[in-house]
């Protein structure tokens, strides 16, 4: 008992935090924890950079964005490596320019100005010369950076760069890398769009305002190809995943964005975009919580950065500080209303306008005004007025701006969905438990329990009888209640376990043991059994393991081929613990003979064939019948080799080939062998011949 | 007891006398055998001294020797000229055949030995 309960209670509280766990995740404002993220993200490598010029860039500006702290030491560093770059203009590329400007731009680095002139011609060559977007783009992006940090830029021939991105636009919104590919990117928009507003703002006298209209419906169209999810959030993609060139979707939208705002803030036009895609974008740059790199970090930061600080659009954020309200301590409905880095929002209200349950069923329809609570800067309603039970809503607010010049400045998207989950406390009444007869019919003992109080029953049966238990649950509004887990558990003194399930019908739970059948089951184990109520859910406050009481059973005596129960273990996690180590058995070697012994064996073999050779020599055996002419003689030394190949060949077999391959070499030079043999020994034969009959 | 050993000398001398008078190449055949069977006999002694592990190492070499001493014995049976039954078979076919099969035989030895 001491040991289960609160194994059993971990596991429940485990189960309800899995069950809230999923809400939580949801959009929220920029905090502190993306600061700390950023801060790991971006972490200086041990020389104290950040890495190349692109990533110090991001480094720097995503720092900049959250106004963290940075070690001097580190931006002396960013700072130098940017003034390197700049020191050469003519032999870097036009992207390491555009770098390292920005990254002076955003440290307010004490460096030498003198230099931008040459940098910004030779930018403006780059800009005459090249067809390409990109090059444009990190050109045009350099002398506005240069521009901002107070130097007088001008581009001379604005109209023609204007015109040169605008001839890569697409029918559908989106642009051309160059004049040669054919693909058209949502990236390369967003870059085109930026690289646009830039020229807007570098040229000295007014730009085509028929142009800027050309480029605003280009805008209006790329916000016609926006995907979505369910949920209200947007993004931008690639429509073509071309794996050179993909990006991801966080990139993508960050390209956008970037157009996008900059764009609008230089235009004189307002852009029909509906605040709802604004909104939805936003929403989906918090919804990735914390970033995993350090590229979307910076892409995630730097796009609401823009969205916060634009002049068109700035979208508001609904949240709830808390998406669990509980019935018992009459938690109120709060909901906050912030731009995306939680600044407060111009004065709105919010009106609740539906509640729908967890299967979509309507619960209320009826419109309600929030109160607004200035100090904490949210808006709350009381739940209760609502008459929502416990469980799992949907709710639907819509944000109205009380002041109309806002709805030009604010994208609040209509109407916003969250989920909430409401708690309570479960009511346990008419809980009865009694032993009945097999026969169904007369009850012996029937006693009422209180399960808010501490009582415990003491029952006895036999196997001829059986066991009830029913209850009833009701939610604090008086509906019944199911929740997830309804367990009984007897327990032996030898602390063999049985659990049963509880079922439950609307009405009431009910379950009824009926020990005839459970003989087996109960290892014919009589004694002295502890009666436990497990009833949980992640809706429930009261969620409960309690001890019933006990029940003394008696049941007939165990037949010879009972099963015995199993073994319990002493500690209930030691079958968690390391394994019985397998101890494996090795066949010891065969005893070998000495090695010197086989080598003087091995030498005896020998002696026999010295033997053979010298009785060889004494009995005059000489070569004298080697066929004398060339052709005989080199059929016979030809035989003599092959015999000897295949020997050797046998000799390989032995010491690394496999039968498969030696039989496939044998082939070949037993067909050999058998031509040389038969011609030397036919030549013998005919010789041999000749000699008798001569 | 005088008597048996000269006996005993007397049938080993006419023994040699009627051997000498055997052909050169029956008398090489004969050397070979005897030079497969002494080659043999001393495996067997390092099986005795040693025990007989690995077996078919052991087994591989003896009959290895013995192999080749029997196709000798086939060979010589063949070349012998007194031999009314192998008249018409030329010494040279006998000797084809006795390559042939000695090349069988160890490529047998070879893969049992393992």
């Amino acid at each position: 008992m001491a040991g289960g309960l609160p194994a059993l209670a971990t596991l429940l509280l485990l189960l309800l935090a899995a069950a809230v766990a999923p809400l939580s995740a949801a959009v929220r404002p920029v905090s502190d924890a993306h600061r700390s993220a950023a801060a790991e993200l971006f972490a200086a490598s041990p020389d104290g950079s950040f890495g190349d010029l692109e990533r110090t860039y991001e480094a720097v500006r995503t720092f900049q964005i959250l106004e963290a702290e940075k070690d001097k030491s580190l931006t002396g560093k960013a700072c130098k490596l940017a003034a390197e770059k700049l020191a050469f203009p003519s032999s870097s590329p036009a992207k390491d320019l555009f770098h390292a400007v920005r990254i002076i731009s955003v440290l307010r680095c004490g460096v030498d100005s003198s230099g931008y002139d040459d940098v910004a011609a030779r930018l403006k060559a780059v800009i005459k010369e090249t067809n390409s977007l990109l090059e444009l783009y990190y050109s045009v992006g350099g002398l506005l950076s240069i521009k901002e940090q107070g130097h007088n830029i001008v581009l001379p021939d604005a109209d023609s760069a204007f015109h040169a991105i605008k001839a890569l636009s697409q029918s559908d919104g989106r642009w051309r890398y160059d004049t040669n590919s054919a693909e058209s990117s949502t990236f390369a928009a967003g870059i085109a769009l930026e690289a646009l507003a830039g020229i807007v703002s570098l040229a000295n006298a007014e730009v085509d305002p028929s142009m800027i209209g050309v480029v605003k419906n280009d805008v209006v169209k790329l916000f016609d190809t926006i995907k979505s999810y369910d949920d209200g959030i947007f993004y931008f993609d690639e429509e073509h995943v071309d794996a050179t060139e993909y990006k991801g979707p966080i990139t993508t939208s960050a390209s956008v964005v970037r157009g996008v705002t900059s764009f609008a803030n230089v235009a004189s036009v307002k852009l029909n975009i509906p605040g709802e895609k604004i909104l939805g974008l936003a929403k989906f740059f918090l919804g990735i919580g914390l970033p995993g790199s350090a590229k979307d970090c910076f892409n995630q930061i730097e796009s609401l950065s823009l969205l916060e600080n634009n002049r068109a659009f700035v979208p508001l954020i609904l949240s709830l500080p808390s998406k669990v309200l509980s019935l018992t301590s009459k938690d109120q409905l709060k909901v906050e209303v912030t731009t995306v880095f939680g600044s407060s929002a111009p004065p709105l209200i919010v009106n609740l306008v539906q509640v729908l349950g967890s299967d979509s069923k309507v619960i209320s329809t009826e419109n309600k005004e929030l109160q607004f609570d200035l100090d904490n800067n949210v808006h709350y309603l009381d739940i209760s007025p609502l008459k929502i039970d416990v469980g799992k809503y949907s709710t639907v607010f819509e944000i109205s701006l009380q002041e109309p010049e806002h709805e030009a400045i604010y994208a609040t998207g209509g109407r916003n969905t969250e989920t909430i989950f409401v708690t309570g406390l479960i009511k346990v009444d008419k809980t009865e438990i009694g032993i009945s007869d097999n026969d169904a019919g007369t009850v012996e003992s029937v006693q009422k329990l209180d399960l808010q109080k501490d009582t415990s029953v003491s029952l006895s049966a036999n196997h001829l009888q059986k066991l009830r238990l029913t209850f009833q649950l009701s939610t604090p509004l008086g509906n019944k209640f199911k929740p997830h887990q309804v367990f009984l558990k007897l327990k032996h003194e030898s602390k063999v376990e049985h659990l049963f399930v509880v079922p439950g019908t609307a009405r009431q739970f009910k379950i009824v043991l009926d020990f005839l059948g459970l003989v087996e089951k109960f290892y014919y184990l009589s004694g002295k059994y502890d009666l436990e109520l497990a009833v949980g859910d992640a809706a429930m406050e009261n969620s409960f393991l309690r001890a019933l009481g006990h029940l003394e059973l008696d049941l007939p005596e165990a037949p010879e081929k009972a099963p015995h129960p199993p073994a319990q273990a002493v500690d209930p996690f030691s079958k968690f613990g390391p394994k019985e180590e397998i101890s494996h058995i090795f066949r010891s070697p065969e005893k070998r003979p000495p090695k010197e012994l086989s080598l003087v064996f091995t030498g005896l073999t020998l002696l026999p064939f010295v033997g053979f050779l010298i009785v060889l020599m004494r009995l005059g055996v000489n070569l004298k019948n080697f066929p004398s002419l060339p052709a005989p003689a080199a059929f016979a030394s030809l035989f003599h080799a092959g015999i000897g190949a295949v020997l050797l060949l046998y000799v390989l077999f032995w010491v690394k080939l496999d039968l498969f391959t030696t039989l496939k070499y044998l082939s070949f030079l037993g067909v050999f062998l058998v031509f040389v043999g038969h011609s030397a020994l036919s030549y013998l034969s005919s010789t041999s011949t000749k000699q008798k009959t001569a | 007891m005088p008597k048996a050993t000269s006996d005993a000398k007397l049938l080993i001398q006419s023994l040699g006398k009627a051997y000498a008078a055997t052909p050169t190449n029956l008398k090489i055949i004969d050397l070979y055998m005897v030079f497969a069977v002494a080659t043999a006999l001393i495996q067997v002694v390092y099986m005795g001294v040693v025990g007989s592990f690995p077996f078919n190492s052991f087994l591989s070499g003896i009959l290895s020797c013995i192999g080749t001493a029997v196709l000798a014995v086939c060979l010589r049976i063949q070349v012998n000229k007194d031999n009314k039954e192998f008249k018409d078979l030329p010494p040279e076919r006998a000797f084809a055949d006795f390559v042939l099969c000695n090349l069988v035989l160890h490529l047998v030895i070879m893969n049992f030995l393992g």
